[in-house]
């Protein structure tokens, strides 16, 4: 059925749900951000529940710092934007920007990496272990967890530029591809926004 | 179209052909075997737990084996005997009711398959690594920590992680196929019931399965990697483990539940010759209950001393789930009610669901009952109340689909009378073995326990819960026998629809050519081959022109993906092994790369699939009608 | 054919009173409740299954008369009728069930927040408190609160597999608690270990010891009387053989077992710190010899190093002070010397996974002396 789209006309205004394939992968797609969804949230909870259980090791208090993270927060942020207009410049069929700007988001979300490894190598300097507390394995893990989905988006990103390099234009297999891995993308920059406000300023605020 | 027909042509052996299959008529026949080959090494378990508890102070099995056979019961006949049990009929039946071709991902059902395969498999080579897991199927902590259990626990936290990465993907496909897959004219509201439990029961996996696999995370970092979680000294909760497990699992008892819902919604309607009662009022009710679902779980945990405000709200929440139950059972029973009603094995064992289900439901609300709680939980009465939903729910519910379905899959029907004799056994033996179990569970018997002091009354109702279980084990063997007999002596079933049924599986022909349909049907009407018998000319209108079909190519990468998680997930294992024969990191390693080097291998190689030529279509046509 | 299930629907009623008929001396079923709690339970779980046998009724005569009357003849091909549904028939078995459900909903409510109930000594002022824990170093304060209205607590610590019972008077008791009749007596609970569940079917409901958790729960006697209690929960290889007792006597009786209790514990404290020798202890100056033996033999061996006795010792393994009153040894094995010594020289056999080290090369002289010394360990025989 993928050849019932007839693009001889140039593609169709949104390539990435033009097919039948693209159109369940879409579906299936947000369908598996609903899963994810609930599985953040579960350790949303398991880190709200767990944060007092510093037992003796460093509170959130001592160690976070603002400057850091809202570095951080802003490099994300800037990357969901250039991801953005990478699928802008998909649907105008401009295949060179959407991999400039694909390079940016790529660029933005390793200098976030960059950062989130620091902090939790400053971490580590204050006393707080993976196995301190319960307050730290919950954070290491809710944290960490979202450092993995980023370095999953990056190499998804690489890898997906590096295979379609030699393509030289946006197609109706590459296009929902390159649209599900920015979606990813925007996904875990909401977690980021999540993880901000609970684990970073609620702890700070709050209590 | 450049690679055409490749496939199509290569005469590579069966086994190959089985290996690397992503038709969803064949995995639904492998989800069939694996489910049956777990079901039947759980109900031996069951049988020996059975054996010790036949007389007080028992010696036949100590306690720690007793705990270990417990525990792996309860896992493998839920996440590997039942969910697959039920993935074989909704891979098989789905797409054939919405008039499909195949799944939306072909390649990721097979996916689903191989790694909740390996997922299983991981769970049970635990035996020979020092013993199974302990803590129950709940794996409540600390019983279930570093500290009070050994190696059994991480082959349990690592199987179910793998084998619910492979549910999950499954479910994802099933939603889309359904959303997105549907014939002409197949709107939401005409789609079989069938269909629509098997949508809700996808649904909840993806919001149930993701808790649990972040549940079972945690307690794998707690046990490998020195977490903190569940340690109440180091400010952990061991009561968050417990919250977590009951979010996904009681969903998960609905996961199970509705699909047999749907299977009895099938089996009712084509022997009573009557349409489903109430079928709108049936689907909003399932809607309903799903929904419910996430709302009960703190029931599980009434003991747990969370307090009398939050008890009672879950308590009226669990009663509320009554309701649409009930909705359901009047349904059914006014289905049959004016039909001309025909009972081979596949309408008693549907029907006599019905009268079964209803006694688990209304033990369901004395559970929900707070202060009686307090005497039914953890107790011989709970585990009746949950053997009558799964066993006298969802395994009849599977029976039934099993013969009503039977000659569809492999082309010839069960033999009735051995049927009806497997039935009995089955259905009395049911029985026995677990309505005696209410009362035990009142005079005081805790579940889990692996055997009870002489004196306590307790012997004679557990030597009758003993004879029955062993009635229900030759009602599976007749089982088999029969699977055996049949395919030696039935006729093969020369025609589309040996039931006079009512869905669209039935308009195909038997057995069913690998593109289902070679024109797409066009749906009139709910029962739509029912509807072409009665106002149309007895086949289904079609909705295109017959033309070549697109299909997918098979593909090893499934496997190999599911190879790679069990090498990944066994190294991770052999972290907490003292003396592992290699470094744990290589295996983790060589698992790492096996799993994502074939993603890669998928990715990069673009596959488009092959046709089948218009002249072959019409030639297999020709051949089968 | 189906109707056997309808008929075996009421056997937990007849079966009731079979059970009630032929219980033994330990009292154990739920079905023959001997406190408030339980016959509340009791009364309760009657009346939901009033409630759900008309449910059931209701549904298998529509399932009998259904397949009963609509079987399809022989050679009547005719379709029948398609039937979408019925508003009125949908609507009625939708409301009903919730008239019925509330009907369940108001007890379960009530109940709940009925047992919820915390210990009155939270009511009182903050004042008595503070004089009981100070009254704990005299026995005639100790005396003075327990005669006024504050309720006795007991602190249950469930281990693998044994309950450890903490008296307010100080002392602590291991796998039997002693409580009064006719009053409530609380209990709050936690674990050492893993979760364990604390249940008294004859005298009430159910609730876990978690660790890390403080739960507390009451429970009353009307009688007294020796009930069974259970370990309800999955705790490891032995939780089949947790077992307790709780032992209900009359409240002055009780009294008079709590002052020897402690009064033990004040004894061997005394002794211990090299005073005179005691009423109690001149009185059972023949067995004097042995009993010392034994008691030094419980020290070699290293018993105590786990198991407190009149009063010393920790508690990292049940407390024998009372001993000799146990009906059973470790809540599983009849009490007698052989069984003790068995029990002694090798745990594992008896209680898989327990934490008692083995002791397979005791010499017979010690052996004989502790087994002595643990039997001459009675409360109750001072009480006569």
């Amino acid at each position: 059925m993928s050849d019932s789209v007839d693009v001889s006309k140039g593609l169709p205004s949104n390539p990435e749900k033009a097919t039948l394939e693209g159109k369940n992968k879409f579906l299936g797609f947000w369908v598996f951000l609903g899963g994810e969804t609930i599985m953040f949230a579960t350790f949303f909870g398991t880190f709200l529940g767990l944060k007092e259980g510093t037992a003796a090791g460093p509170t959130a208090d001592e160690l976070f710092s603002l400057p850091l993270v809202f570095i951080m927060t802003m490099l994300l942020l800037t990357s969901s934007l250039t991801s953005v207009l990478a699928m802008f410049s998909m649907k105008k069929n401009n295949f060179k920007n959407m991999m400039i700007l694909t390079a940016i988001t790529v660029v933005l979300g390793l200098g976030f990496l960059g950062f989130e490894i620091y902090e939790f190598y400053e971490y580590l300097h204050h006393g707080l272990g993976y196995t301190t507390s319960a307050f730290a394995s919950s954070f290491y893990t809710l944290v960490g967890l979202h450092g993995a989905h980023v370095v999953f988006g990056l190499s998804w990103f690489i890898t997906l530029m590096i295979r379609y390099s030699r393509t030289g234009g946006i197609t109706l297999t590459n296009a929902p591809k390159f649209y599900l891995a920015s979606l990813y993308w925007h996904f875990i920059d909401v977690v980021w926004v999540f993880i901000f406000t609970v684990v970073y300023l609620m702890s700070i605020g709050g209590a | 179209m450049a690679t055409a027909t490749a496939s199509m042509n290569n005469n590579k052996s069966v086994l190959w052909d089985w290996l690397t299959t992503v038709d969803h008529k064949k995995l639904a026949v492998l989800y069939l075997i694996a489910g049956t080959l777990f079901f039947v090494k759980a109900g031996v378990m069951a049988l020996f737990m059975r054996i010790q508890l036949m007389s007080a102070e028992n010696d036949f099995l100590t306690g720690q084996t007793f705990n270990e056979f417990i525990t792996m019961h309860g896992t493998i006949m839920l996440f590997l005997a039942a969910t697959p049990l039920i993935f074989a009929f909704m891979n098989f039946v789905i797409p054939l009711q919405i008039g499909a071709r195949d799944v939306a991902f072909p390649f990721v059902n097979a996916l689903g398959f191989w790694i909740f395969f390996f997922g299983g498999l991981l769970v049970s080579v635990s035996w020979f690594f020092g013993g199974a897991p302990d803590a129950g199927w709940t794996a409540y902590v600390p019983l279930s920590s570093g500290e009070y259990a050994d190696l059994g626990l991480d082959f349990y936290v690592l199987g179910l992680q793998i084998s619910g990465i492979g549910t999950l993907v499954s479910a994802i496909n099933f939603i889309v196929t359904i959303i997105n897959m549907r014939a002409p004219g197949m709107t939401m509201m005409r789609m079989p019931l069938f269909c629509w439990t098997g949508l809700v029961t996808s649904i909840l996996i993806v919001f149930a399965f993701t808790p649990l696999a972040a549940g079972l995370a945690l307690l794998m970092l707690d046990r490998i990697f020195g977490g903190q979680f569940f340690v109440p000294d180091s400010g952990g909760n061991a009561v968050l483990w417990q919250h977590i497990f009951w979010i996904f699992g009681h969903p998960e008892v609905y996961i199970l539940v509705l699909p047999a819902f749907g299977i009895i919604s099938e089996v009712i309607p084509a022997f009573s010759k009557k349409r489903l009662f109430g079928y709108t009022a049936m689907v909003f009710a399932t809607l309903i209950i799903a929904f419910l679902s996430f709302m009960v779980w703190v029931h599980h945990m009434f003991t747990v001393g969370i307090g009398p405000i939050t008890n009672s709200v879950f308590a009226i929440a669990t009663m509320a789930i009554g309701i649409p139950t009930g909705i359901k059972i009047f349904n059914w029973l006014f289905t049959m009610w004016g039909g001309k009603l025909t009972f081979n094995t596949a309408m008693l064992c549907a029907s006599s669901f019905v009268p079964t289900f209803v006694l688990g439901g209304v033990t369901g609300v004395m559970l929900a009952m707070v202060p009686i709680d307090y005497l039914y939980h953890d107790t011989y009465f709970v585990v009746a109340h949950f053997h009558y939903i799964v066993v006298g729910g969802i395994v009849l519910g599977l029976l039934a689909g099993t013969y009503y379905w039977y000659p569809k899959m492999f082309g010839h029907k069960l033999n009735e009378k051995l049927g009806i004799l497997m039935f009995w056994l089955f259905y009395i033996g049911f029985h026995l073995t677990f309505f005696i179990q209410h009362i035990l569970g009142l005079i005081g018997m805790p579940r889990r326990v692996f055997t009870y002091l002489d004196g306590q009354g307790m012997e004679t109702m557990n030597l009758v819960s003993t004879i029955g279980a062993f009635l229900m084990g030759a009602g599976v063997v007749v089982l088999v026998i029969n699977i055996v007999y049949s395919a030696f002596t039935s006729e093969r079933v020369a025609v589309r629809d040996p039931w006079d049924a009512r869905t669209l599986e039935w308009s195909t022909t038997t057995p069913v050519p690998e593109y289902n349909f070679a024109q797409t049907p066009q749906v009139r009407s709910l029962d739509p081959w029912f509807y072409e018998k009665i106002h149309g000319d007895g086949l289904m209108k079609s909705a295109e022109p017959m033309d070549e079909i697109h299909m997918p190519n098979g593909s090893i990468l499934p496997f190999m993906i599911g190879l790679g998680l069990f090498i990944w997930g066994f190294g991770m294992i052999m972290l907490n092994m003292e003396n592992p024969i290699m470094p744990p990191a290589i295996v983790i390693g060589v698992g790492f790369v096996v799993t994502f080097g074939s993603m890669l291998v998928r990715s990069i190689k673009e596959d488009h699939g092959y046709h089948i030529p218009l002249d072959k279509v019409k030639k297999i046509e020709k051949e089968v009608s | 054919m189906k109707g056997r299930i309808g008929l075996w629907r009421f056997l937990p009623l007849s079966a009731m009173f079979f059970l009630l008929a032929g219980c033994g001396e330990d009292k154990l079923t739920a079905l023959d409740p001997y406190g408030p709690q339980a016959e509340w339970i009791l009364d309760n779980m009657i009346l939901s299954l009033y409630v759900m046998a008309l449910v059931i009724i209701v549904v298998f005569t529509l399932f009998f008369i259904a397949v009963i009357k609509f079987r399809k003849k022989e050679g009547d091909e005719e379709i029948p009728k398609q039937v979408e549904g019925s508003k009125t028939l949908e609507l009625t078995w939708t409301i009903i069930p919730v008239f019925l459900l509330a009907i369940l909903a108001v007890p379960t409510i009530a109940g709940t927040y009925n047992m919820a109930e915390e210990a009155p000594e939270a009511a009182g002022s903050s004042g008595e408190e503070g004089e009981s824990a100070e009254g704990e170093d005299g026995e005639e304060n100790g005396e003075e609160v327990e005669e006024e209205d504050a309720a006795i607590v007991i602190d249950v610590t469930g281990h693998q597999f044994w309950w450890q019972f903490d008296y307010p008077e100080g002392f602590s008791a291991g796998n039997e608690v002693y409580i009064p009749t006719g009053e409530k007596v609380w209990f709050n609970l936690t674990a050492s270990d893993v979760i364990h569940s604390f249940w008294v079917p004859a005298l009430g409901g159910k609730i876990d010891t978690i660790p890390g958790v403080e739960n507390s729960m009451w429970l009353e006697a009307n009688e007294p009387g020796v009930y069974k209690g259970k370990c309800a929960e999955l705790c490891g290889p032995s939780h089949a053989l947790m077992d307790f007792k709780v032992v209900a006597m009359e409240p002055d009786e009780y009294e008079v077992w709590a002052k020897e209790m402690s009064g033990e514990q004040e004894s061997s404290a005394e002794e211990s710190e090299g005073g005179g020798a005691t009423e109690e202890s001149q009185e059972e100056d023949t067995q004097d010899s042995t009993m010392s033996d034994g008691r030094q033999a419980f020290e070699d061996q290293g018993c105590i190093g786990c198991h407190a006795v009149e009063g010393q010792g920790t508690g990292q393994g049940p407390s024998l002070s009372n001993f000799a009153d146990r009906e059973k040894i470790a809540n599983v094995i009849d009490v007698s010397d052989e069984n003790l010594e068995a029990w002694i020289r090798d745990p594992e056999s008896f209680k898989q996974g327990n934490n008692m080290p083995a002791f397979p090369d005791m010499n017979d002289e010690d052996m004989d002396a502790i087994i002595d010394y643990l039997n001459s360990l009675s409360v109750e025989d001072e009480l006569e």
